[in-house]
């Protein structure tokens, strides 16, 4: 790296008042600059490169997950003009990235808020995808003198944090909530911006579920390895020493809560999602003990201790997927929550002292 | 399949008399929980609303109320621990609380 690259000031490119939007040069997915009554905007690809691909991968699997963000302010696809639409997105790169894929052949803006790189359905929840910054970020970017009509594409998913009708007050411009899916983008606006109800409405299907399991799944084997830690220690002094097939009890239980729960779900019966955890905990562990021949005499407690455990523990990392999931609300989750969260921690304490009584 | 949670426990409210018909809340909710006919507001579907309060933050004339957060089960405990507010606090996750 040599010293020029370092500091950004020096270079003509990022403190230039003509510059709406600062941006770094060497991002693949600028591909030039357009100009504006208020200065310049940079121009975005419409395809995703190897790095933008490689940095979608790693923040499914929680590696790096702080900092992917992009500016915020104002771009362009294609070459737009001021009659040309306005999206409006966050400034998770993830999220602008999926946005940009679908916009090839068109001719838009794009007003980016500053959202902590974070994307628009938790922005919008925590407000930071919210009517201020929405205001603030027209009048910083001078949208106004850039567009000579009055109207923004907002994504449907942001409009928990967003007034319409107080953006209109704030700035003249009318806000229109978008489809919920960037790839029916297209469609939108062709249609002369009317969204389907099968636009608006919010699925979960089995690939939405499955791409968000491995961020469940890295963080429960962290907290794993400390439980290995134990057992490890627990090992130096126990009679029956924990082995393979324990581990791949325990690891079963895990898998169950993180990924086959939230891929089946529709399918288990019940609704809570402790409960589907639960179930399919305890056929795993009944499947187990059985195969391992555990429900002879001599191994009885251990038998009772790990269907109290392990059914206990699917059951919990089950129940942190709401967190993921998409139609479970706040009044559901604490109603599940008073009555699952006593029954898991009970059940885990009793079947741990059991399974620790036959080992020890 | 429509995936359904909990029945009963929404807190979603509309006051008919205050609704001026504007559509916004139909087109806003992420479930369809809203019809607009005839210049009035209807709850279609009160079990699918997860309580995001994009209706009730959008409606032009304050005629619908919600009880809105989170709803994740590490931000509940988090709030239970802390004593404070349940608050996501996923930093860039893409698909948290
Ligand atoms: S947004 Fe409010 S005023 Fe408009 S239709 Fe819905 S309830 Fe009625
Ligand atoms: S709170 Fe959200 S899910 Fe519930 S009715 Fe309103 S917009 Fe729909």
């Amino acid at each position: 790296m040599s010293n020029e690259k370092s500091c950004c000031c020096s270079a003509e490119s990022c403190c230039s008042t003509e510059t709406i939007t600062p941006f770094n040069k060497n991002d693949e997915w600028v591909t030039g600059e357009i100009h504006t009554p208020k200065g310049k905007v940079p121009v975005v690809s419409t395809k995703l490169h190897f790095k933008d691909v490689l940095g979608a991968w790693k923040v499914r699997w929680g590696m790096g997950m702080m900092n992917y963000k992009i500016s915020p302010g104002l771009y362009a696809v294609g070459k737009p003009d001021h009659t040309s639409p306005v999206l409006v997105s966050a400034n998770y790169k993830l999220t602008f990235d999926v946005l940009r894929k679908e916009l090839s052949g068109l001719d838009c803006w794009i007003l980016i808020l500053d959202t902590k790189g974070i994307n628009v359905w938790c922005a919008a929840g925590k407000g930071t995808f919210g009517t201020d910054e929405l205001v603030d970020r027209i009048s910083k970017t001078g949208l106004s003198e850039i567009v000579s009509h009055r109207k923004l594409v907002l994504p449907q998913l942001g409009a928990p944090g967003v007034s319409a009708h107080k953006v209109t007050q704030g700035t003249g411009f009318s806000v229109i909530y978008g489809p919920v899916r960037a790839k029916d983008i297209k469609a939108f606006l062709d249609s002369n911006c009317n969204a389907t109800k099968e636009m608006r409405t919010v699925k979960f299907t089995a690939w939405n579920r499955l791409v968000l399991t491995p961020v469940e799944l890295v963080a429960a084997a962290k907290i794993s390895l400390k439980v290995f830690g134990v057992l490890f220690l627990i090992n130096l002094l126990a009679a029956r020493p924990f082995g393979l097939p324990d581990f791949i009890a325990y690891m079963g239980a895990v898998l169950t809560g993180t990924v086959i729960t939230p891929l089946l779900l529709p399918a288990i019966p019940g609704r809570a999602f402790a409960w589907k955890g639960w179930l399919l905990g305890l056929l795993w562990t009944l499947g187990f003990i059985w195969y391992n021949g555990w429900f002879a005499p001599g191994f009885l407690l251990l038998a009772i201790g790990y269907l109290l455990v392990l059914p206990s523990l699917s059951a919990y990392l089950a129940m942190n997927f709401t967190g993921s999931s998409t139609y479970t609300s706040f009044s559901g989750v604490i109603k599940e929550m008073k009555i699952a969260v006593p029954l898991i921690a009970l059940s885990t304490v009793a079947g741990i002292v059991l399974v620790l009584i036959e080992s020890l | 399949m429509k995936l359904r949670y909990l029945k009963n426990v929404a807190t979603l409210r509309l006051s008919a008399e205050k609704c001026n018909g504007c559509g916004r809340c139909a087109e806003v909710c992420p479930h369809g929980v809203f019809s607009v006919n005839e210049r009035k507001a209807k709850i279609e579907d009160k079990d699918c609303c997860m309580e995001c309060g994009a209706c009730a933050k959008n409606c032009p004339a304050q005629a619908i109320t919600v009880n809105s957060g989170v709803g994740c089960a590490q931000a509940v405990i988090k709030g239970w621990l802390t004593g404070s507010e349940p608050s996501c606090d996923c930093s860039s996750s893409e698909g948290c609380c």
